[in-house]
């Protein structure tokens, strides 16, 4: 198991933000984290990625203690968010060579590293262009690539998608999928209903708990729900 | 008659929204507020009205009876010490630049011999006026030494004389006093608050993209502009009161000048001032820029050119013709002339039609340079 | 023509953002959608609908009034709510509302009925202030404010981004609400089932209009057969069908992959079914022809 998060909780005085959650995610899964705004999940990302203590229970991601380790931790993983992924002011090579330094890389690895990245996504020619020059669709591309290029064991990816267009946004889960091929585990949230659909199992988060957990498929049959839109809108309710 | 009643609805609660946002900001409030009452405490506890047992350097190459006496006379005082006698009076400098003494008093040749011959004798007192206060509270009560000494000789002989001291202020001729620090305070102060606060104001709403909401909606973009210049014109004001109340209760700074002329010239530097703020606020797009622009741009040059720290007197030629047009220097020199001189408002005429006319000048700018549009 | 906004010829070259002879009408009462691509240049057309960028050339009218030329008038008849708009974050959310109100000349008891769904869920904390709001709050009162005037036509700039379903689902609601009210409603979302909410959409990329049509007869304009396909590694399902010269083009969406083939199906690939095509399949088959 990448993540084994036992009846993990957070307060801030007296709101339980998150509440006793528990629930593990295995190696090469895509695992959505579904929520409305308010719902804890952020507070619970930010746990599992080691940059806030729970106030109880236990977790390990990546093998390491999220409470104990943290250093471990962000060591072992890769993060990705919609508001923050990557320097606008940089050219995309020294993006690259910025976040694979910060992860320990050493200059020749990532000097080869970074060619074969940027052909994998098409963005060869643009090796030496301003991140803010390119289009909102390459940016969450190159910035997923930065996210998973130390191969990390998992990579978390808060709302990677937001304001991005359809087709880009096929082509991003291809990439996911892509990593998930190669082992490492994909945790995402999302606002995007119908991506919850590409996911192999989702969790939908009310005020604090996980409410449910299975796969998408399983869910629309016991909510007899046509897609995932009316799963989630019946249970946040 | 609807319609404008609706205007002026919107102004108002654009105004009562301004002032929540200076209300809310408790931190920015106290640093307004606290940055003037600070600084006029910190003058007053640097200005000591304290004079006691003032060492006192003497040069005397007469050495006759008369002199012996007013020198022990001198440090018969509870004011004063004397504790050298100088060579020559060359020497004054060196004592005083040692330190301690405040106050060197130089004798005539012969001047027993000329008091009573002529009825008319010189004496010199060289005072140490670095801190100006002090210096005129020593030259006083020097004064009054030798007047004791003169009536005394009146009473013994009947001889009419006459002993002349001449005075002479050292190390701070034009006696620029603490007091002097007032104008150049509330010149600052005025520039922090209406020009850097209105910008920062206006910036903010164009980074948050109120601004965008604000333009498409029915109110002029003028009357945006106009709400938030309000607060700050009406805080200024209410600075301007505090810094002048602790002045006089605290400073003890005899305001001399006519009060209601005082409160129109100090209304008038409020509005080049927000209007300056105005200006940066229709260049700039950034709150940092803002800030950027109004400190490097407006604060320093207060603080360096306005006479407030400097005078503009000993400056060079270039430096004196740059502070020609920082309102600031007209403000400090109008109201130096208002609070400390206490003259007649017709001396203050050529500095209050200067700032008028900046006013004016800026406000066109300005107002030109309001968009109605985001381009 | 007495059309609410329309559109002749609008121009604008500007870098990234250039509009090309971009024309269309939107009538009134209707709830009009701009879908395209980030950078496709919805926010510009935005700004000159709403006076506040001018166009280079071309010419565009709003409930009749010029948006060049009769702006003052115009900005008394219209709303917008701009894609990064954020509220005043120290003031409460009872005073945000009622600022936003008093501004554009109407107040809150006037036009509570149209925002009370959403806003009667913020109501319990109207004199908390809008900074200290939770993510979801702080949105539903930002739509709230940018609802409480009733305009004549309202302009929103992807108002729903970042926003959980069910918050806009009731958006939505207040929306068709605001329609019923007579309201001419022009919206942008990168949300494909939010545009098949729309009355009619129009399809944007590189500053060009693609096609101004309901969202029935876009989906009925699907030029080809749809098909759905899926198996145990829909990964290496697509890359194995991309393979085949008969397809045209194969995507993953969602727990399925959808092709399109150039001719025949090719009945070998698993699960193959064919479906109805959705918004998102019309929109990515009309961008990549």
């Amino acid at each position: 198991m990448i993540i084994k998060i036992d009846n993990l909780t957070k307060c801030f005085g007296d709101f339980t933000a998150v509440d006793h959650i528990t629930f593990s995610v295995g190696k090469g899964e895509i695992f959505g984290f579904l929520g409305a705004n308010g719902a804890g999940k952020t507070t619970a990302m930010r746990m599992f990625c080691g940059l806030s203590k729970p106030t109880s229970g236990e977790g390990r991601v990546a093998g390491y203690d999220i409470a104990k380790q943290p250093e471990m931790v962000k060591k072992n993983i890769g993060y990705m968010s919609q508001k923050f992924s990557l320097y606008e002011d940089l050219k995309v090579w020294e993006n690259i060579r910025l976040f694979a330094g910060i992860y320990g890389l050493d200059g020749k690895q990532i000097s080869r590293k970074t060619d074969i990245t940027l052909k994998r996504i098409g963005l060869m020619n643009e090796k030496n262009t301003l991140v803010k020059e390119l289009p909102l669709g390459w940016k969450q591309k190159l910035a997923f690539s930065v996210a998973i290029f130390h191969e990390p064991k998992i990579v978390f990816l808060d709302e990677p998608t937001g304001g991005v267009d359809p087709i880009a946004r096929r082509q991003f889960w291809e990439m996911i999928y892509e990593a998930a091929e190669k082992g490492i585990t994909v945790f995402v949230t999302t606002h995007y209903m119908d991506e919850a659909e590409y996911c192999n199992r989702v969790s939908i988060m009310v005020d604090g708990r996980i409410k449910v957990l299975d796969t998408p498929g399983r869910l629309k049959d016991r909510f007899h729900a046509k897609n995932m839109d009316e799963v989630f809108r019946q249970l946040a309710r | 008659m609807i319609m404008k009643k609706k205007n002026n609805s919107q102004f108002f609660a654009f105004v009562r929204k301004e002032f929540y946002h200076i209300f809310r900001d408790v931190r920015t409030m106290l640093v307004i507020i606290g940055i003037p009452v600070i600084q006029i405490l910190l003058i007053g506890f640097a200005i000591s009205t304290e004079v006691k047992n003032v060492e006192v350097a003497v040069y005397d190459p007469s050495n006759d009876e008369v002199t012996n006496r007013i020198i022990n006379q001198m440090d018969a005082s509870e004011y004063f010490n004397v504790t050298r006698r100088l060579k020559s009076a060359n020497e004054a400098d060196e004592v005083f630049k040692k330190g301690q003494t405040g106050l060197v008093v130089v004798f005539c040749e012969g001047f027993g011999e000329r008091l009573y011959h002529t009825g008319d004798a010189a004496i010199q007192l060289l005072i140490d006026a670095s801190d100006p206060n002090h210096g005129t509270t020593v030259s006083s009560y020097a004064g009054s030494v030798i007047a004791g000494y003169q009536q005394e000789l009146l009473q013994e002989t009947n001889v009419p004389v006459r002993i002349n001291p001449e005075i002479r202020m050292l190390y701070n001729p034009e006696m620029r006093s603490a007091y002097n620090f007032v104008p150049g305070l509330m010149g600052m102060i005025f520039m922090l608050v209406c020009a850097m606060m209105t910008s920062v104001a206006i910036v903010r709403e164009k980074e948050s993209g109120t601004m965008e909401v604000l333009l498409v909606s029915p109110v002029k973009p003028i009357y945006v502009v106009i709400s938030k210049l309000v607060p700050y014109f009406i805080i200024s004001w209410v600075i301007f009161i505090i810094i002048l109340l602790l002045s006089v209760f605290v400073l003890g700074v005899p305001i001399s000048g006519s009060l209601v002329w005082l409160n129109i010239f100090a209304l008038i530097f409020i509005i080049v001032a927000l209007s300056l703020g105005l200006l940066i606020s229709t260049v700039v797009k950034t709150q940092v820029a803002a800030i950027l622009a109004s400190g490097m741009g407006l604060i320093m040059p207060v603080m360096i050119l306005s006479g407030y720290v400097f005078p503009i007197e000993s400056m060079p030629p270039i430096l004196q013709w740059i502070s020609g047009i920082i309102p600031a220097r007209w403000f400090v020199s109008g109201a130096k002339k208002l609070i400390i001189e206490g003259v007649p408002v017709r001396f203050v005429l050529k500095e209050m039609l200067i700032l008028l006319g900046m006013a004016i000048l800026i406000i066109t700018v300005s107002l030109r340079n309001i968009k109605t549009r985001l381009e | 023509m007495k059309d609410d906004v329309t559109i002749i010829n609008c121009q604008l070259i500007n870098k990234a953002q250039a509009l090309k002879d971009v024309s269309f009408e939107v009538k009134k009462g209707e709830i009009f959608g701009l879908i395209g691509p980030d950078g496709a240049g919805k926010t510009t057309l935005f700004r000159i609908l709403t006076s506040l960028i001018s166009a280079d050339s071309g010419q565009a009218t709003v409930d009749g009034l010029d948006v060049a030329t009769d702006f003052r008038e115009l900005r008394k008849h219209i709303g917008y709510m701009p894609g990064r708009f954020s509220l005043y974050q120290d003031l409460s959310v009872e005073e945000n509302l009622q600022f936003f109100a008093t501004i554009f000349n109407t107040t809150v008891e006037e036009n509570y009925y149209l925002i009370q769904d959403i806003y009667k869920q913020i109501e319990p904390f109207k004199r908390r202030r809008a900074g200290k709001l939770s993510g979801g709050m702080k949105q539903k009162l930002a739509l709230s404010c940018a609802l409480i005037h009733k305009p004549v036509v309202l302009f929103l700039d992807e108002p729903t981004t970042g926003v959980d379903p069910v918050s806009r689902k009731e958006f939505w609601e207040m929306l068709k609400k605001l329609k019923t009210e007579g309201v001419t409603i022009v919206v942008s979302t990168p949300y494909m089932d939010e545009a098949q909410l729309c009355d009619r959409i129009a399809l944007i990329q590189h500053g060009k209009i693609l096609s101004v049509e309901t969202p029935e007869k876009i989906i009925a304009g699907f030029p080809k057969k749809l098909y759905q396909a899926h198996s145990e590694n829909n990964y290496l399902l697509l890359l194995e069908v991309r393979k085949n010269p008969e397809v045209k083009s194969a995507f993953m969406s969602g727990e399925y992959l959808h092709i399109v083939f150039n001719g025949e199906a090719d009945e070998t690939v698993p699960n193959l079914k064919e479906i109805g095509p959705s918004i998102e399949d019309c929109f990515v088959y009309l961008i990549e022809n």
